[in-house]
């Protein structure tokens, strides 16, 4: 096992796809066929929940295992609204993965997506997985409530808590567990963390996360929703404490992964989560290249004005899209 | 042919690793750097306390940055300095502008400068000096 291309090469191509540098979709285009073999974890969760010490910890443990898996992390924070700078902190508690070459961290900055990735993590994702990482784990923001958009890439996905980090009624309400495939209760060597587990369990008991059907935004025709194959029987959330900061728990946190990740082969599960995945893939797209079009067929003076007409009042802001769009003459 | 890109950048974000080598547990200079760089744009990659030479320079690489800033208070800087770019160097990353700050005596600095740190910023040092020299040094790349 090892890697298509240098790590040197491979931090510069994620820089040029992050960028979208000139070549960078041609490069994309070509490695995707190679794309689809990585296992790919999200991890997410409040901040100072302890993503990252635990991001750290799993990698640590995964290469461990008798195979000594490669695995890549990808780190997002949130980049400035105002300078559109960031501090990228999350490698301050990956220090343990230090001089392991099976490893490779890459922080990223948010860049103003607001769904706790940027837009450009699922091409990095891509460029890991073809370049052969076998686990790639993605840190989101510290996410409070519709930072969900890890579930769109991710084909587990991880909600952190810990005890005392807020109100856990507060993350049933935010929705954040609705896309939890596994809770991990970190900071177990905290007081209260029994508390934090029942209440996280009576959460699950009252609204129990259905099938990730996320809502969709109007667009294209979502796949039929799937029903579990055979006599696969649908997966419950489960709740795994864990002391990422002592080092305990994370086996069994990589074993309930494993579960999660055979009922999702078993059920049929995987591939209509990837089909969901490739769709809201494509919509995504094909919104910023109808976006860009739009801008492109009219001048800026046009626009101007209609955002004018807009501001005066005379004219309704969907009035105003329409007048676009027709603009396109699609 | 080629594919439009659906993203394209006009401008493209300046990568900044800062990294404290040595064993000093004083990070506020670093932090203070970090937050005014982050200010003027940039992406700073925070690796926080004791790094080693080899850290260092992995995390610069694995992150691809255009520029590496060190802080150093532990007086090991004749020592640790020089590390640091020979480590960027064995990794095919000479080309990556080095510039440190802390207590560096003005007589070390050409040593330094010849090991291969492009900027050694003083106590004192406006961060608008730290500023324009990563962007004199950072050409856009192809
Ligand atoms: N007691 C205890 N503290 C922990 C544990 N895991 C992490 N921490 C501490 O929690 C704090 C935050 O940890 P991080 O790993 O940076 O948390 P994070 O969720 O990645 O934070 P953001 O990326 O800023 O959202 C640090 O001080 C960690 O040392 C744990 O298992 N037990
Ligand atoms: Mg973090």
């Amino acid at each position: 096992m090892s890697l298509t291309l240098s790590r040197r090469d491979l931090a510069r191509l994620i820089t040029r796809v992050e960028n979208s540098e000139r070549g960078a979709q041609d490069a994309l285009s070509a490695l995707y066929a190679d794309t689809g073999r990585a296992r790919v974890i999200g991890v997410t969760g409040a901040p100072g929940t302890g993503k990252s010490t635990l991001v750290s910890e799993m990698a640590r443990v995964y290469r461990q295992r008798p195979d000594h898996p490669l695995v890549a992390i990808v780190a997002v924070d949130p980049s400035s609204p105002f300078s559109g700078g960031a501090i990228l902190g999350d490698r301050i508690r990956m220090r343990d993965l230090a001089g392991d070459s099976g490893v490779f961290i890459r922080s990223m900055a948010s860049r103003g997506a607001l769904g706790g990735i940027a837009t450009a993590t699922s091409d990095v994702v891509d460029v890991l997985d073809a370049s052969g990482f076998d686990i790639i784990i993605i840190e989101t923001v510290g996410a409070g409530q519709l930072e969900v958009d890890v579930a769109r890439i991710a084909q587990t996905v991880i909600v952190v808590e810990s005890p005392g980090a807020g109100d856990e009624v507060q993350a049933v309400k935010a929705g954040i567990l609705e896309i939890a495939d596994i809770i991990a209760v970190n900071k177990a060597d905290r007081d209260g963390v029994n508390q934090t587990i029942s209440a996280l369990q009576s959460a699950l008991d009252i609204a129990p996360p259905s099938f990730h059907t996320h809502h969709q935004r109007p667009g294209l025709p979502p796949p039929p929703v799937h029903q579990p194959s055979g006599d696969a029987v649908a997966w419950q959330t489960c709740i795994v404490k864990v002391s990422a900061l002592n080092k305990e728990g994370v086996g069994d946190l990589l074993d309930a992964i494993d579960q999660h990740q055979a009922y999702l082969h078993a059920s049929g599960e995987g591939e209509y989560r990837r089909l969901q995945h490739v769709h809201s893939n494509v919509e995504a797209r094909l919104r910023d290249l109808l976006l860009r079009a739009a801008m492109q067929r009219l001048s800026r003076a046009d626009f101007e004005a209609i955002l004018s007409a807009v501001s005066q009042r005379n004219l309704h802001p969907a009035v105003a899209a329409q007048k676009v769009l027709d603009s396109l003459q699609l | 042919m080629s594919q439009p890109d659906a993203r394209e950048s006009s401008s493209r974000s300046l990568r900044i690793l800062i990294a404290k080598p040595g064993l000093d547990g004083h990070d506020r200079g670093a932090k203070v750097v970090a937050r005014a760089l982050r200010d003027a744009g940039m992406e700073v990659i925070y690796t926080g306390l004791r790094q080693t030479p080899e850290m260092i320079a992995e995390a610069a690489l694995q992150e691809d940055v255009d520029a590496v800033g060190l802080s150093i208070l532990s007086g090991a800087h004749n020592v640790l300095l020089p590390r640091i770019a020979e480590a960027l160097r064995v990794r095919g990353m000479s080309d990556v502008p080095i510039f440190a700050g802390g207590i560096i005596p003005a007589e070390d600095i050409p040593a330094l400068v010849q090991a291969g740190i492009a900027g050694v910023f003083g106590p004192g040092s406006p961060i608008a000096d730290i500023i324009a020299f990563i962007r004199e040094r950072t050409p856009i790349r192809d």
